[in-house]
């Protein structure tokens, strides 16, 4: 059976100098800081894998607007805990709650909260206590335009409202120039661009003018655009595309994707608030929790009509929907040290780095340790 | 369909074809070794075919069921509807009326390009032309179209919409009219002009393999009779040709149907029967509503969408058989029967 294929001398010379390389590279890895050095992470970010060995493949799915970070968490995490495989499926915020529900996936990624007949129904397989959401992600969604020389637009609420309903259709209409003291806005048509998919930024979008501007705005919040008519185009790199061809065009997207193009300010308690990452972390610290929940649920209620001193309403968060009792303790280690990693400093300061996203509060971060630390298995509490 | 004879089948002895009428069915040919197994093998491909499309009909059918017969009440509480709808045919309408009207004027931008280009090959270019112009309409149905997507939402877009705002104000000086046109130029009359071209290659390249067959003792004839060459195209290819130009632009009008990512990438969309064709957020076509609304979608969303694509599943077939018969009503013209 045996067969043996003779190699050249220089062959066999260069398997063995390759073999030595990987040892090296091998050993490079066994640093103290398995982050260091590695592409997409900023210096200084440090993981901890102080905790027990995690060990398996682990299953999440849910929303697509975390992918590009979901990618890199899993890449770091799994670069430090080497027999760890997590996989993430971006199936979409509410398949990926099913999948949950159905024990399909250890955690779900999702732009909305869990409804409350979820909870009752996640009971199945995550005890008696049910499923909770952690807030892991908050991307601060921008109002962008492209009016060349013009960097910033204060945008009320109203006028916001009224440019995507059609009501105010020329920049230089009053009503704006009323707002924009000193801002030379062109006699020009204004072209409202929404997302022609479905998506947690239109709906967290809408939801802020539906809270905001409640008499221009009279449609439910959805993740589909609730008007008909209007320019559209897909994805969030579809309508900075648009944008960014058409003179006095105006939409909405994920702050990080803006670019060259002007921003809006929007209007908190009287005052004119830019997009930053800092101002969203105030936005949602300030935010309210969903009441009558678990007490280690952080279902935040982002408050958008806040009127909190630097604070910017206009932003995305978004959960990872875990069990407060799993089956299996591997899972339940899983699940506490990968969360873990991404809530903390290091974990946020990746998904800023590859995403954009505006890094918790440490306040938050605490919040969330706490709820993990609360998380066990049938397994561990019969040993 | 069995076409061999005994004793003109390679390798079959007198005595084994005697042994196979004996011992077996009457009248079969004596098939042995290979013979035998290739004929397996291609029956086999032909049922497959069939399985495959029966397979796709009924999960289209079983997905499609729950939203059909859904509640109203039921769709508006799941909220899988678009806002403010309260029937699934509210949906349907408007997107079979957006994917038929892009592709017929997809089509009836490229069908005559393409004739004129088919015809200029067989008939009007020196042979050393028409080869590469073949070649080069050919290698456009090699581009993918996700290709297309990228260059109509990019670069031809914002060049045409000059183009389309021109028309529409124009148009718009006609009483009683008032024609729109976006600032993006992301319309359905951009898409359909991206479709065309993406139509144009498969349409061409049937037509001129029809126009070259035209009986060249046709051609000669009209020439005899002193026809002008637009006379002998006129009278000898194309009557010859026509029911092979209607089959060539059916196929493409397959393709445009079907189309997905180009107009995905092009078109801003709507829900409106409207015949806006140069303004944003007024048509959409089936096959794109699906792929931007899909990825999100879980539970009834999904059957609905299924739906969708039933609709389009019988609207490609209806074209088909419409298609065949076209042909079949004129196969007297056709020598190619």
């Amino acid at each position: 059976m045996d067969r043996f294929v003779k190699t050249p001398r220089s062959t066999r010379a260069g398997a063995a100098a390759l073999a030595g390389a990987l040892v090296l590279v091998l050993a490079g890895c066994g640093s103290d800081n398995p982050l260091e050095g590695r592409p997409g992470v900023p210096p200084g970010v440090e993981i901890d894998t102080s905790g027990p060995d995690v060990v398996g493949t682990f299953a999440g799915a849910g929303a697509s607007s975390i992918e590009a970070a979901m990618d890199a968490w899993r890449a770091q995490f799994q670069g430090a805990h080497l027999s760890a495989t997590v996989n993430y499926d971006p199936i979409g915020s509410g398949g990926g709650r099913r999948q949950l529900i159905a024990g399909g996936a250890v955690f779900a990624g999702s732009d909305q909260v869990l409804t409350a007949a979820e909870i009752d129904e996640s009971r199945a397989v995550c005890g008696p206590d049910g499923a909770i959401d952690l807030p892991i992600y908050v991307s601060p969604i921008a109002v962008t335009f492209n009016l060349p020389g013009i960097d910033v637009v204060n945008l009320s609420p109203d006028n916001l409202a009224r440019i995507f309903t059609g009501d105010l259709t020329r920049w230089d209409d009053p009503a704006l120039v009323a707002d924009n003291p000193g801002v030379d806005l062109p006699d020009l048509g204004i072209t409202p661009v929404h997302r022609s998919d479905d998506s947690g930024t239109t709906a967290n979008f809408v939801d802020y003018l539906a809270a905001t501007a409640p008499d221009v705005w009279t449609w439910p919040v959805s993740g589909q655009w609730p008007l008909t008519g209007g320019d559209a185009a897909q994805g969030t790199s579809g309508v900075i595309n648009a944008v960014q061809q058409t003179v006095g065009a105006v939409t909405y997207a994920d702050a990080s994707r803006v670019g060259d193009l002007g921003t809006a300010a929007i209007r908190v308690g009287g005052e004119w608030v830019g997009v930053s990452a800092e101002g969203s972390a105030i936005a949602v610290d300030a935010s309210p929790l969903y009441e009558g929940r678990h007490e280690h649920d952080l279902a935040i209620a982002v408050d958008r009509t806040t009127d909190v001193p630097g604070a910017y309403p206009l932003v995305l968060v978004s959960f990872a929907m875990v069990c407060m009792q799993y089956e299996s303790e591997a899972d339940a280690n899983f699940v506490r040290q990968f969360i873990g990693f991404v809530v903390s400093e290091a974990g946020q300061q990746v998904a800023a780095h590859v995403a954009g996203s505006a890094p918790l509060s440490a306040r938050l971060a605490d919040d969330v340790h706490a709820s993990l630390a609360a998380i066990t298995s049938v397994e561990g509490a019969a040993q | 369909m069995s076409t061999t004879t005994p004793g003109t089948t390679p390798g079959t002895t007198p005595g084994a074809a005697a042994l196979g009428d004996g011992k077996k069915r009457r009248g079969r040919s004596p098939e042995r070794g290979f013979s035998r197994g290739f004929r397996w093998i291609a029956t086999g491909s032909g049922i497959v075919l069939l399985v495959v499309l029966a397979a796709v009909a009924g999960f289209l059918v079983q997905q499609a069921l729950p939203a059909l017969t859904a509640g109203s009440a039921e769709l508006v509480e799941q909220n899988v509807l678009p806002q403010g709808m309260t029937s699934i045919w509210q949906l349907i309408v408007p997107l079979v009326f957006g994917t038929l009207l892009a592709s017929v004027i997809a089509l009836a931008i490229a069908t005559p390009i393409a004739v004129g280009i088919a015809l200029f090959i067989s008939h009007y270019a020196p042979r050393r032309v028409a080869a590469p112009v073949g070649y080069v309409v050919d290698l456009l149905a090699a581009i993918p179209s996700v290709v297309y997507g990228l260059w109509g939402g990019a670069v031809f877009a914002p060049f045409i919409r000059h183009v389309w705002n021109w028309i529409a104000e124009v148009l718009s000086l006609l009483p009683f009219w008032e024609v729109r046109a976006t600032a993006t130029g992301r319309s359905l009359a951009t898409a359909a002009v991206v479709l065309a071209i993406m139509i144009l290659p498969i349409i061409t390249a049937v037509s001129r393999e029809v126009f070259k067959q035209t009986p060249r003792l046709h051609e000669e004839a009209a020439l005899a009779l002193g026809a002008t060459q637009w006379e002998v195209i006129r009278t000898a290819v194309l009557p010859f040709g026509r029911s092979g130009v209607i089959s060539a632009a059916m196929l493409g009008l397959g393709r445009a149907l079907g189309e997905t990512m180009a107009v995905l990438m092009i078109l801003s969309p709507g829900l409106l029967v409207s015949f806006q064709i140069f303004d944003g957020g007024q048509q959409q076509t089936i096959a794109a509503f699906i792929a931007s609304q899909f990825p999100e979608a879980a539970g009834l969303r999904v059957n609905v969408l299924i739906a969708t694509g039933l609709a389009l599943f019988v609207i490609t077939m209806l074209v088909n058989m419409a298609a065949r018969w076209i042909v079949s009503r004129r196969k007297e013209f056709s020598g190619a029967n």
